[in-house]
């Protein structure tokens, strides 16, 4: 059976969930073969939970380069492993960082992109939601080796114990995959609640919160409920809540277990980055706000009300 | 400095948007096209840059004959001249295809710069940056909330979900920015008139000396074979707040085994 190859996404010696999720897709396409890139030393913690989700060879492309350069390295590594290993297909999950490592990738080996891809089929067909998810396609790569980016929690990962063998992989990068040198990672945002993109219950607040302070409710409620806060374009066009918050047409396409749209009216842009959610809760004082139209449950009233006693009865229920 | 902008036409995000019955490409002609928004930011940019760096600012887009709207919109923000890459034999373009025929355009310029915007509303890849770097063997300076350039080298703050990355690389390089980046002027009355005399240069397949036979849609690197509208959403529950809104709420989430 041909080769698989998941791009690992790993930080501080642990593997992501997304790389667990990517391998369980795997194992229906082929043989899942595991490609770390990463600073030497970096692979070899990772062994165990990759063999635990059915990699039965990890790839350790080790280079102290690895991280200086903006995703180009990744992308060499794996289009040097497309022509050594002839895989079936390549797996990235769907990051900014990813898309691109992957667009690289394609564009080297002249392959199919498929990206954001929510469901993969044993013949490789990915299926994408597109225009804000108003529509679905089902799509399938035609030329090359297929290389297809799945978006974090679209797959449940599930574990398939087996062994890997460790294979080492030079890291010889091209001049080109020097160019953009990262000098410097800058974290902003406090780094306690989950990821946007990739979390399962999502908190967003718009204009009805009229102010930044104002967002401490929105943000007291998505730490009761474990989740992340987003955004809706008016609060982060106001400067209330930073850019990268933003959950829409222009923004983050985020589609959580549970989504909670606070003081948002849902126009079709904001709806664009929500409308796949499993279950959308809102709360509005305007009744008829679009967002009661996707909403499976909503409140109409003040969300100065509203939002508070809902923290308090959820962290009362949870405690 | 010069610098080449790459704007696309797209349909309307306000507007219902579908797929043809016919082959399943983008239906351009039942809705409204404008500017692909975040364009809009990478044209300022590039207009900022020009006039902090002298140079000219060359448009690009790549699309049907009506792209030419989104065109003399760039040219009335401040552009200096454009090129059109047209030609019924690119469409149904892969996210390849198009980088290669963008690639070949470029190509015919002298540029030092190229300035897109992260992704476009309708394809929504935000891959281009990535695919015309590689191609053109370029630094790639992608998701910028800033870019400066001083003498040859350019810097970006790459946005990235916890904060940002500075990246630096060389001219010639490929940026892509995100609109935190700027606010874009609107098309001045006289700069209005001014674009109607600017010189937009048409490019087929043939003038970017592209082989017929790795074009458009039949030779497309990927394909959709189906094509299903999403079933509108159930109306759900909606309560009017008694005083017990939020308890409602918690109760609701407690039934769905949410928390």
């Amino acid at each position: 059976m041909a080769e698989v190859l998941v791009l690992v996404e790993h930080a501080d010696g642990a593997v992501k969930k997304v790389t667990l999720e990517l391998l369980t897709a795997a194992r229906m396409l082929g043989e899942p073969a595991a490609v770390v890139v990463g600073a030497p030393g970096s692979a070899q913690p990772l062994v165990d939970a990759l063999a635990g989700y059915g990699a039965t060879k990890v790839y350790a492309a080790e280079s102290e380069e690895a991280g200086r350069y903006l995703v180009a390295p990744q992308a060499e590594v794996l289009a040097g492993l497309v022509q050594s290993a002839g895989p079936a297909a390549v797996l990235v999950a769907s990051t900014p960082d990813g898309k691109e490592t992957a667009a690289r990738l394609a564009m080297r080996t002249r392959s199919g992109i498929l990206t954001d891809v929510v469901a993969l089929d044993a013949d490789g067909t990915g299926t994408q939601n597109v225009f804000g998810g108003a529509v679905i396609v089902q799509s399938r790569v035609r030329s090359g080796t297929p290389v297809l980016t799945l978006r974090p929690n679209s797959v449940t990962a599930s574990p398939a114990p087996t062994s890997a063998t460790v294979e080492s992989v030079p890291v010889t990068l091209s001049d080109t995959a020097r160019g953009a040198t990262v000098l410097d990672r800058v974290v902003e945002a406090k780094g306690s609640r989950p990821a946007l993109a990739d979390a399962s219950i999502v908190v967003s607040g718009g204009r009805g919160l009229g102010a930044g302070e104002n967002f401490t409710l929105v943000e007291k409620l998505a730490d009761a409920l474990g989740g992340a806060v987003g955004a809706s374009r008016a609060a982060t066009d106001a400067g209330w809540y930073p850019h990268q918050s933003q959950v829409g047409q222009t923004g983050v396409t985020v589609s959580p277990q549970l989504y909670v749209a606070v003081g948002i009216s849902g126009a079709i842009q904001h709806r664009a980055g929500m409308q796949t959610s499993k279950t959308i809760v809102a709360v509005n004082k305007d009744p008829e706000a679009p967002i009661f139209e996707l909403a499976d449950f909503g409140v109409v009233g003040d969300l100065f009300q509203v939002i508070p006693q809902a923290t308090e009865e959820i962290e009362k229920r949870r405690s | 400095m010069n610098i080449v902008v790459l704007v696309k036409q797209v349909p309307d995000t306000w507007a219902e948007r579908r797929l043809t019955d016919s082959d399943k490409t983008l239906d351009r002609g039942s809705v409204d096209a404008v500017m692909n928004e975040i364009d809009e930011y990478a044209v300022e940019e590039a207009l900022r840059l020009k006039e902090a760096h002298d140079g000219e600012v060359t448009v690009l887009t790549m699309g049907p004959d009506r792209a030419g709207e989104t065109i003399r919109k760039a040219l009335s923000m401040g552009a200096d001249k454009a090129v059109h890459v047209s030609d019924e034999a690119l469409h149904g373009s892969c996210a390849i295809q198009t980088a290669e025929a963008l690639a070949a355009a470029l190509g015919t310029l002298q540029w030092d710069l190229v300035v897109a915007g992260s992704e476009s509303t309708d394809a929504r890849l935000s891959i281009m940056a990535a695919l015309l770097s590689e191609k053109l063997g370029v630094p790639q300076l992608s998701g910028a909330r800033k870019v400066t350039v001083e003498g040859s080298a350019v810097t970006i703050e790459r946005q990235t979900e916890t904060g940002y990355e500075v990246v630096q690389g060389a001219l010639p390089a490929v940026v892509s920015v995100v609109e935190k980046i700027n606010e874009p002027r609107y098309p001045s009355f006289k700069g209005i008139m001014a674009a109607k005399k600017k010189p937009v240069t048409t490019l087929t397949v043939a003038d970017l000396g592209l082989d017929p036979g790795t074009v458009g849609l039949a030779n497309a690197t990927s394909e959709v074979v189906s094509v299903t509208l999403r079933p509108p959403r159930q109306a759900g529950q909606v309560v009017k707040d008694e005083g017990d809104g939020g308890l409602k709420l918690a109760e609701y989430l407690a039934a769905q085994k949410l928390i």
